[in-house]
């Protein structure tokens, strides 16, 4: 069966959906385990040093590519599904069957989409200067020359409405998170009662944990918790 | 609800807002409708014959509506009733529907299932050949037949023997496609396949089963699943979500062994 059709058909498009957004979770994991470096509160020593590395190490680099292309397979292939999806019901209901799902089930695109704002934002914020425009200031710990992100990430959360859109965007990936881990590992096909118990248990602490790590970060910048 | 279980009998007025539609060509609009006396012993289909009843006398066309056993076994009665396809009990047909789900001077919302793929042959009558055309494609098992084996000849785990009674008991009613935001068919298909994958007289046409009903599905335009649960809520049988999960291994392997 050709590979094209496999990943046209319906279960298909899922299954790129399924995997992407698990690679992706991954991905969340190591983001916010880098992040909570700066809570060592030690001026963003420890912080700067794994971001030097992350940025400097090779494998971390290739990482990266495969990060942007999973990010993009997911945003493309969610709207094109959402899209499709739409166009299979021409007349709606009067009545709509809202009790059967729960509200965020049905609104993965909208919380997709606060969530890509978020990203031409966050990336504006951090990603281009750290690999394009630099980043003026360096610090030196040992004696190696390391990009001063602490600075960079103190200075962007100064401003309240970057604070607040942050968080925003944080309660979006809790609930974007909150039907995609245990639909992701529905759609790659793990059908076990047992393990679903356990995966809506597992999805459901990671979405609450995972975005309120990444919210109390500029929320701790801002409010000069960590200096 | 237990409370409107209750077996106390009542009668009521009621006002109907219907979906009539002429034909799947020509849109379609609700009209209003009022039904009085109404035994809450009465099943919803049979409250539509008094209304249908009323039309006639009134020389008005009456209300087209699916059904057959009117005993919750065939999945013809489809009526999507107050925003639930089947209306308000979980896990019920319409035609199981009794009258003491609802109370007097209650105004009741019907509409046909609405998917393209199964488009209105007339108000709420609805044209699911599509189903039919999706268990051709795949939905049964090519055997001889000839004597009854015995049945101790097949061994099949009780635990598979349970999970593909359970899957065998969908009546291919629709309400999941009706249900879902996404007119997805996946409840119904993932059904069919985990009922004939789990025992072994399904298991030599399990890779082709599966790839083919699921490019029928597609064919016939219904969506893809984002396991939004409406479906599973609403079945009337309660297939279970995990079908389909176990629907999406089926196919992974399959296409990744397909010479
Ligand atoms: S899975 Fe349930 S809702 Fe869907 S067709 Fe079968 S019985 Fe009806
Ligand atoms: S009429 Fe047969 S299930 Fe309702």
């Amino acid at each position: 069966m050709a590979l094209k059709n496999v990943l046209t058909s319906s279960v298909g498009k899922k299954l790129v959906m399924g995997f992407t957004g698990i690679f992706l979770i991954l991905f969340l994991v190591v983001h916010a385990g880098l992040n909570a470096c700066i809570w060592a509160n030690d001026g963003g020593e420890m912080f700067n040093k794994a971001a030097h590395f992350m940025g400097g190490n090779l494998v971390p680099r290739i990482l990266e590519v495969g990060l942007f292309g999973g990010i993009f397979l997911h945003i493309i292939q969610g709207y094109l599904l959402t899209l499709d999806n739409r166009s299979k019901r021409s007349v709606g209901y009067a009545v709509d069957y809202s009790k059967g799902s729960k509200w965020y089930s049905r609104s993965m695109a909208i919380l997709g989409t606060i969530l890509l704002l978020f990203f031409i934002l966050h990336w504006k914020h951090f990603w281009v200067p750290s690999r394009f425009t630099g980043i003026p200031e360096a610090k030196f710990y040992n004696g190696i020359e390391v990009h001063d992100v602490f600075a960079l990430m103190k200075d962007t959360f100064s401003e309240a409405w970057v604070v607040i859109f942050y968080v925003i965007s944080c309660a979006a990936l809790g609930y974007h998170l909150a039907h995609g881990f245990q639909s992701a590992f529905k759609t790659i096909g793990i059908h076990n009662r047992r393990y679903h118990t356990m995966l809506s248990a597992v999805g459901m602490g990671f979405s609450i944990v995972i975005p309120t790590l990444f919210a109390l970060m500029p929320i701790s910048l801002y409010l000069g918790w960590i200096r | 609800m237990e409370s409107d279980r209750t077996m106390e009998h009542y009668h009521m007025n009621l006002n109907l807002k219907v979906w009539r539609q002429p034909n799947s060509q020509t849109p379609g609009a609700f009209k209003l409708y009022r039904v009085e006396n109404i035994s809450s012993e009465m099943s919803f289909l049979e409250m539509f014959d008094v209304l249908n009843e009323q039309l006639i006398r009134d020389g008005e066309d009456p209300i087209t509506f699916d059904h057959d056993c009117r005993e919750g076994i065939c999945g013809s009665c489809s009526m999507y009733i107050n925003g639930k396809p089947h209306g308000p009990w979980a896990a019920n047909t319409t035609c199981q529907l009794h009258m003491r789900a609802f109370h007097d001077g209650d105004t009741i919302v019907v509409e046909p299932w609405r998917a393209n793929s199964f488009p209105v042959i007339k108000d709420l009558m609805v044209d699911r050949s599509a189903f039919d055309r999706i268990i051709q494609a795949g939905g049964y098992i090519s055997v001889n037949t000839g004597n009854a084996v015995d049945g101790n000849s097949l061994p099949v785990p009780k635990d598979h023997a349970d999970q593909a009674f359970a899957a065998a008991m969908c009546i291919g009613c629709g309400a999941c496609v009706a249900a879902c935001k996404n007119s997805s068919a996946m409840l119904f298909l993932s059904a069919k396949v985990s009922h004939l994958s789990l025992l072994p007289q399904g298991d030599p046409e399990r890779s082709s089963r599966v790839v083919n009903m699921v490019a029928q599905m597609d064919k016939e335009g219904f969506g893809a699943c984002t396991n939004t649960g409406a479906c599973e809520a609403t079945c009337p049988k309660e297939i279970s979500i995990a079908n389909i999960a176990r629907l999406n291994k089926e196919y992974l392997l399959a296409t990744l062994t397909a010479e």
